[in-house]
């Protein structure tokens, strides 16, 4: 009893996706429920965390040491709960009009959704392997769920490279199980601290493995292709989804890997030049390709390029020691909790927006202003906090990891960072002026629906909240890595 | 000569690069899929060796593993075939080269 417990947050989840498909097939005519049922797994999915941090009864090694319950683990429940949340109120007109295959459609988000929550728990090589698979196979269909030709396409071309990713970080797991002899991240990190450096060349073949692995599923540079067929091709709210859910896990399990299994010195030096370098590459690679974009919706994909690397400024500025050791994972986590709510934001008034209009071309978004105030302040909100400009989320985000980077002597990344951060502002702050100062074609009013409007209040609200008063979130950030303290 | 642990992992290291060749040169689909299956054996392979030749004391875990990324590989390859069905059915290809329609 106490082990399902401890899993509870994932079981609520699952439970859902069981319970909507349920429904779906039984009884067809209350499928305007669905929605609902999903929201209420999720929500008892927050509720089960929530009575776990006031228990504060953590256990690091459940289920012979595969999966932890810790405060790490947590923050990333509350996230993907959140994130899982918005993207159901936010698909539920697109549903609506694509009319087939309902039930199925949020089984998927909610068991992509479990996925996502037992990757940030997991503490071992297989349970993080099959983790990422189940969060990975259902966004696979969910990016080929629509009608159109480019749809599928997008699914085909994001399972193809989702393939070869997995199998490059299969490779890697294989090594690092060879010379070390267990699948367990503790029992990994001690083998590595007493006669590592022996195999220091296959360790840093494994660790080039498994960052190629996760960073197709962080999106940063080299395995970035995908980033914008994809998001161009799968319906939007998908795109959404896979935009924040599945970079955000990314960052989880390879911040936790790397720092629980590998934070050997004669490692951590190679491997934080490693996350610098892709950190300059995907920042400034991200944002050069955004600028030219017509289409918000690859925009959006090359700038969330460039936000990966910001992340891994973070992963990179590990080289700090003593007492700031884990000031480098704070600031990803940060910058996750910040990113996510931002990006979910823009991708929701997006979607209310393209909707509406039929395109997803930036010079359609001009006069926005007068058609809805709402969405082109909400949208306009979100595009700033990506920029990083106060009062938002992701000014703070930005300010926290660049403190980091500068703690670790990694000037010259974040001269790299403010630079990309002010090229960054010339495409975001474009929409914007497209949207306030552009004049309409056509000067109809968008109305946008309850569900749309709740997902656009919930994602603008935290940004603004956690703008004004960031410390709630920062403090969250700071105890969730305690866990990695020496 | 006898045959050692060096023998099957330069076996899994050469399977694992032909099928990453395989999958990234090939135009089909179907063969990219097919180079992936030969990487995930790859490191099947790889696995087993170190388990069979692991002093540690749980040599159970490679195998265990092993099991897994079977059972997984043959739910990706359900779901990818699938994919390449629907593809099929509007453009009646599967050439990866013709997947021109997501440009900017």
């Amino acid at each position: 009893m106490s082990s399902i417990d401890i899993v509870g947050p994932q079981l609520a989840v699952l439970l859902a996706a069981g319970v909507v498909l349920l429904i779906d097939a039984l009884l067809p005519q209350q499928r305007r429920l669905l929605p609902f049922v999903a929201l209420v797994g999720l929500a008892g999915s927050a509720f089960w965390s929530l009575s776990w941090a006031g228990r504060a009864d953590w256990h690091p090694d459940a289920f012979g040491g595969t999966l932890s319950l810790d405060q790490y683990a947590l923050f990333f429940y509350f996230l993907f709960a959140g994130i899982t949340a918005t993207v159901v109120l936010a698909s539920v007109d697109w549903v609506n009009r694509e009319g087939r295959g309902q039930g199925e459609y949020y089984a998927l988000v909610l068991t992509t959704c479990a996925g996502l929550m037992f990757l940030s728990a997991a503490r071992d090589l297989i349970t993080i392997f099959l983790a990422l698979e189940l969060s990975s196979i259902p966004q696979y269909i969910l990016a080929g769920w629509g009608k159109d030709q480019k749809s599928s396409e997008a699914g085909l071309k994001y399972l193809l490279l989702g393939a070869i990713a997995s199998a490059l970080l299969l490779y890697g797991m294989a090594l690092l199980y060879g010379v070390t002899g267990s699948t367990l991240l503790d029992d990994i990190a001690q083998t590595i601290q007493t006669d590592g450096e022996s195999y220091r060349s296959v360790l840093i073949l494994a660790m080039v493995l498994m960052i190629a692995g996760f960073g197709f599923k962080m999106s940063v540079v080299p395995f970035q292709m995908w980033v914008p067929d994809v998001y161009q091709g799968a319906p939007t709210p998908v795109a959404a989804f896979l935009s924040v859910g599945s970079k955000a896990a990314g960052f989880a399990v390879i911040t936790r890997i790397f720092f629980i299994a590998l934070p050997a010195t004669f490692l951590s030096d190679d491997w934080a030049m490693i996350f610098a370098v892709i950190a300059a590459a995907s920042m400034t690679i991200g944002n050069v390709a955004a600028i030219v974009q017509t289409d918000i919706k690859r925009m959006l994909g090359y700038s969330s390029i460039a936000q990966a690397g910001t992340f891994l400024i973070g992963l990179a500025a590990i080289s700090v020691h003593g007492d700031e050791f884990t000031l480098g994972a704070s600031g990803v986590l940060l910058y996750t909790a910040a990113y996510a709510f931002t990006n979910l934001g823009a991708f929701v008034a997006v979607i209310a927006i393209s909707q509406k209009i039929g395109s997803d071309q930036i010079k359609d978004y001009a006069g926005m202003w007068k058609r809805s105030p709402f969405l082109t302040v909400a949208l306009a909100f979100c595009l700033v906090s990506l920029t990083g400009i106060p009062p938002t989320a992701g000014f703070w985000a930005k300010l926290y990891i660049f403190n980091a980077g500068l703690r670790a002597d990694l000037a010259w990344l974040v001269i790299v960072g403010v630079l990309n951060s002010v090229l960054s502002a010339y495409y975001y702050l474009a929409v914007v002026r497209q949207m306030f100062l552009g004049d309409a074609e056509d000067g109809m009013t968008i109305r946008t629906t309850p569900s749309i409007g709740m997902a656009l209040g919930a994602a603008t609200l935290g940004v603004l909240v956690f703008g004004i008063v960031p410390m709630p979130l920062i403090s969250a950030a700071e105890s969730a890595v305690e866990i990695f303290a020496r | 000569m006898s045959i050692g642990i060096e023998h099957f992992l330069t076996v899994g290291a050469l399977v694992f690069c032909l099928g990453l060749g395989i999958a990234l040169s090939k135009r089909n689909a179907i063969g990219v899929l097919m180079g992936v299956e030969l990487m995930l054996n790859a490191v099947n392979l790889t696995l087993i060796t170190f388990s069979r030749f692991a002093t540690s004391e749980r040599p159970i875990a490679g195998h265990t593993f092993v099991v897994f990324i079977i059972t997984v590989a043959a739910a990706e390859a359900a779901v990818a075939l699938a994919l390449a069905v629907s593809v099929y059915r509007n453009r009646e290809t599967v050439d990866v080269d013709q997947f021109n329609l997501l440009r900017s």
